[in-house]
């Protein structure tokens, strides 16, 4: 059980250690150092394993072999699209707005790692412990859509302009559903700190943790949230603004070499972000899910979460096809907004209601009604119904 | 109910993700110039000119009849015919092409040539990693180049290669008869 | 940025794009999103391939042929040989028919199934349905290359019946295609038709009013999503498509998904065609006796041939003035008189849906540039 303990703190242990041998002048800062360092460093070298993972994995799910040439089963990839972004002519169009052309990438980087400080990644391990986490967080995910439109308008070129204005209308209804799914969270948590959340995730019932994600108004408003995140972040089936085969990159079509790469490093942060925040609000943060595997470290349990997210991106990626500005626009207001309104309600409800089978019910209830009407609006709108044909001999 | 198409069609996905590492049906690639697939008998490329026996000069079965020029749909074959005359495998006299070119980055293996020639002379390779990177001369062939053994035709395409030979062999057989009764008559 | 302020914009979809299926450009006149105004630009793969047959022999046309359509080489000779046919009256014997039909047939199999994998490659579907599609195009096209030599441009159909005759081992094979294929179209399916994003981006979008489909000359899928119950294969029956049992598919919208799934259910009916050759192919020669390899002089005449090639009517008209050569030669591109109704059906829709509305006409420059 200490080793356990040890395993688990181990982060934790080693800063304090460190702290222990540096001059009290200079100990806020090195403190501030080593709390920042590792995220600085761990979630890109994520990010590198990311890309050599979505390329495997969709090249698995296309029947095919992802990137296995560079190293071990293509797990120095990375290194070489490094190598090659850095090596590449920087072009910037001569018509173009310099500074802000320069600046976009900058900011979208900048932003892309605060997020990261309100999140547990284990037991004691959160770089700002901020009594408003929650809304640090999507305060400073807003402005990742400043950076994007900065990208479109300073490129000069239709192509980027169309791309830029559609991410920024596309990000900012995605923000309604998503904050709305996770004020039901802090409305049963009754707090916006976001270590709070995961603490009054982390008892057990049997062998069932606490989590959110297990009750029916959790249940729908985690995929909520993840549908919003995949808008938020510009991944299939809501990558239109980068809409590879229509209107070629959208807004970074003008950026090449390095630049380029910082866009994707910047989508990615974001991406692991939400996730993050994600499995804060539902998915325990750092709980085990099981009673019998709480002797696994926590933040092994943070990583493998991400991990099962990041592998669900990829999935839906390799799968569905992309949805037409309009149709978005629409999905996010007529059916996410009020179905979050609805999980709202429901949540309050399972509140307020006692243990036991009828708040499940209710709970349901509230949920079923509001998706069966809210589908049928979606499917008469768009006009999806299946459809017959007939034969001539 | 919304959304279930789209499960169904994770379901799918899903079902080629895992498939792929133990089914061969759902991992596809042949990892050239590692593995590389069987090339199917009948794969045709560029052309190339049959001789018999050892000698390129001696046995190349063309007699510069000049058809395969004609006939070929973008032009890309260059006959000269020569002054004298060579013995061909029946014993005749005919001529032989002093000159054959082929410009390779013109032929689009289309194997008409191959159809029209009366004596089996012209035949396609299946050789493909043909590149080179000599841009002016590197593609346009001549008749050493395009000479071939007939083994290589017996290698490349069996079936093909055992019909030719069986009516070669008669075709010289009854040339033989011929001379046997000519010899006997006189 | 003036235009801006306007919200008219021209944008070019220029010659060099993932979606545009070869060479082709597209001036779009926008409002915001909407399409005002498209005109199609295409010439950029034109190669004088009916100068060049006019001056080159019959027989010398027929690879030429296959770059029409690239994709679909075996049905470009057949409609090329079929008009030979007709102008030197020519007979072809019941083996080479069969196999001329089960080639046909394999070539709609690939095309279609190449179509439906590059129509959801542009919707965004990062290339899945595409890979799944091309698996099985991967098989025709080698069972193509163990037949004729080569896997696209094949140039196996010759006047009087086919170059070389096939073995029954790949008969076996093709028998072997032929049936995992009905699996292949069930996961397919599974993973596609029901799928709602699709629906919701294809049902509605792009509709080709009957009228204006008949009027405009166009064939193929698109006319038979649009309601119109015009399939050569039974209308001519030439061949011998009369002794096969298959059904028409046919749609009531129009729109892309009724073309989308015309495809879908068409190579169900290859299918059904293909087992039906396969069990029934005769023994016997497979090239009319009478005809030469070289040297086809037709009398003076003309003719009009036309099959229904996997993209539509594709016909092949000939003057013939007695000599080696052809005194003209044309092709009716099916391609090329779908894409004429593209503006019709893309006006009022968004600029997204352009490309969506191309891939469903199913164009391959080639036959539109010639």
């Amino acid at each position: 059980m200490l080793d356990g303990i040890a395993v688990d703190q181990v982060f934790v242990s080693l800063k304090h250690w460190v702290l222990g041998y540096s001059p009290a002048a200079i100990e806020p800062a090195v403190s501030i150092l080593l709390t920042i360092l590792p995220i600085l460093l761990v979630f890109p070298v994520l990010f590198a394993l990311t890309t050599v993972l979505e390329r495997k994995g969709l090249g698995r799910i296309q029947n095919r072999y992802g990137p296995n040439r560079v190293g071990f089963f293509g797990i120095l990839q990375p290194m070489a699209d490094a190598l090659k972004s850095l090596t590449k002519e920087d072009i910037v169009p001569a018509s173009a707005d310099r500074t802000v052309h320069f600046l976009a990438p900058l900011v979208l980087l900048a932003v892309a790692f605060l997020p990261y400080a309100v999140l547990p990644i284990g037991r004691n391990m959160i770089a700002a412990n901020l009594d408003a986490g929650v809304l640090f967080f999507f305060a400073i995910g807003a402005i990742s859509e400043l950076s994007v439109f900065m990208a479109g308008w300073s490129s000069r070129n239709k192509y980027s302009l169309l791309g830029a204005m559609r991410a920024v209308a596309q990000m900012i209804s995605y923000e309604v559903p998503l904050l709305l799914s996770s004020i039901a969270v802090i409305m049963a948590a009754g707090s916006l700190n976001t270590v709070d959340i995961v603490n009054k995730q982390a008892g057990f019932s049997g062998i069932f943790p606490h989590w959110y994600v297990l009750t029916p108004w959790g249940f729908a408003g985690f995929v909520l949230f993840m549908i919003s995140a995949t808008a938020e972040t510009n991944r299939s089936p809501f990558d239109l603004p980068e809409g590879e085969s229509e209107i070629i990159a959208g807004y970074y079509i003008e950026y090449s070499g390095f630049k380029f790469a910082l866009f994707f490093l910047g989508e990615y942060l974001g991406m692991f972000a939400i996730s993050g925040l994600g499995i804060t609000l539902f998915l325990g943060g750092w709980g085990a899910p099981l009673s019998f595997l709480t002797w696994i470290p926590s933040w092994i349990w943070f990583f493998a979460k991400l991990l099962g997210l990041i592998i669900g991106f990829i999935w839906v990626r390799g799968t569905l096809p992309r949805l037409r500005m309009d149709q978005l626009m629409n999905f996010a207001w007529k059916f996410m907004l009020p179905m979050a309104l609805v999980i709202v309600v429901s949540a309050g409800a399972w509140r307020f209601l006692p243990q036991g089978v009828t708040r499940w019910l209710i709970s349901t209830l509230f949920l079923a009604v509001a998706y069966g009407l809210l589908a049928r609006g979606v499917e008469t709108r768009n006009k999806i119904a299946k459809r017959t044909y007939r034969f001539a001999e | 109910m919304l959304g279930l198409g789209i499960v169904k069609g994770l379901i799918e996905t899903a079902r080629n993700f895992l498939g792929s590492y133990v089914d061969k049906n759902r991992l596809v690639t042949v990892q050239f110039p590692e593995e590389r697939l069987p090339v199917a008998e009948a794969a045709r490329n560029f052309p190339f000119l049959i001789y018999d026996g050892v000698d390129p000069e001696q046995g190349l079965r063309c007699v510069a009849c000049q058809i395969c020029e004609k006939e070929c749909p973008p032009r890309c074959i260059t006959i000269e015919k020569s002054k004298d005359k060579k013995p061909d495998f029946v014993g005749k006299s005919q001529f032989y092409p002093a000159v054959f070119d082929i410009d390779v980055s013109v032929c689009m293996s289309c194997q008409i040539c191959v159809e029209v020639c009366p004596f089996d002379a012209i035949r396609m390779d299946n050789e493909f990693e043909l590149s080179t990177t000599d841009r002016f001369g590197g593609l346009l062939w001549t008749k050493e180049k395009l000479a071939r053994p007939n083994e290589h035709y017996l290698a490349i395409h069996p079936t093909e290669a055992a019909e030719v030979e069986a009516r070669r062999a008669e075709e010289k057989a009854q040339a033989e008869a011929k001379k046997q009764q000519a010899a006997v008559t006189q | 940025m003036s235009q801006v302020a306007e919200d008219i914009m021209e944008i070019s979809m220029g010659p060099q794009h993932p979606s545009t299926h070869g060479v082709f450009r597209m001036d779009v006149r926008l409002e915001g999103e909407r399409v005002l105004r498209l005109k199609p630009v295409f010439g950029y793969l034109h190669r004088n391939h009916e100068k060049i047959a006019e001056n080159a022999s019959y027989l010398a046309a027929i690879p030429y042929t296959d770059r029409l359509d690239y994709l679909c080489s075996m049905t470009n000779n057949w409609g090329y040989a079929l008009a030979v046919e007709k102008l030197a009256g020519l007979a072809v014997p019941e083996r080479a028919e069969y196999i001329r039909v089960i080639v046909a047939e394999l070539t709609r199999l690939q095309n279609h199934a190449g179509m439906v994998g590059f129509l959801l490659q542009d919707m965004g579907a990062s290339g899945t349905p595409l890979m799944y599609a091309f698996t099985q195009r991967e098989k025709v096209l080698d069972l193509f290359e163990e037949l004729s030599g080569a896997r696209m441009m094949c140039n196996y159909m010759r006047f009087g019946g086919v170059r070389v005759d096939c073995s029954p081992e790949w008969l076996r094979q093709t028998a072997a295609l032929v049936a995992a294929f009905g699996g292949f179209l069930d996961e397919f399916e599974q993973l596609l038709t029901g799928n709602e994003i699709l629906m919701a981006r294809t049902q509605g979008v792009g509709v080709l009013p009957q009228e204006l489909a008949i009027n405009a000359g166009v064939t193929g899928p698109g006319l038979r999503a649009s309601g119109v119950n015009y399939d050569l294969r039974k209308v001519d029956r030439y061949g011998i498509y009369e002794r096969f049992q298959f059904r028409v598919p046919l749609g009531e919208h129009g729109d892309v998904f009724d073309r989308y799934m015309m495809r879908v259910l068409e190579m169900r009916e290859s299918v059904k065609i293909l087992e039906q050759a396969l069990r029934d192919i005769p023994s016997g020669p497979v090239m009319d006796p009478k005809a030469k390899v070289r040297g086809l002089r037709p009398k003076v005449g003309e003719a009009y041939a036309r099959i229904e090639s996997p993209k539509g009517e594709l016909g092949f008209y000939l003057i013939s003035d007695g000599t080696p050569n052809p005194y003209r030669y044309r092709v009716r591109p099916p391609s090329l008189i779908n894409l004429t109704v593209l503006e019709d059906m893309c006006l009022g829709q968004n600029i997204a849906d352009v490309v969506v509305i191309l891939g469903s006409i199913d164009i391959v420059m080639g036959e539109v540039d010639r």
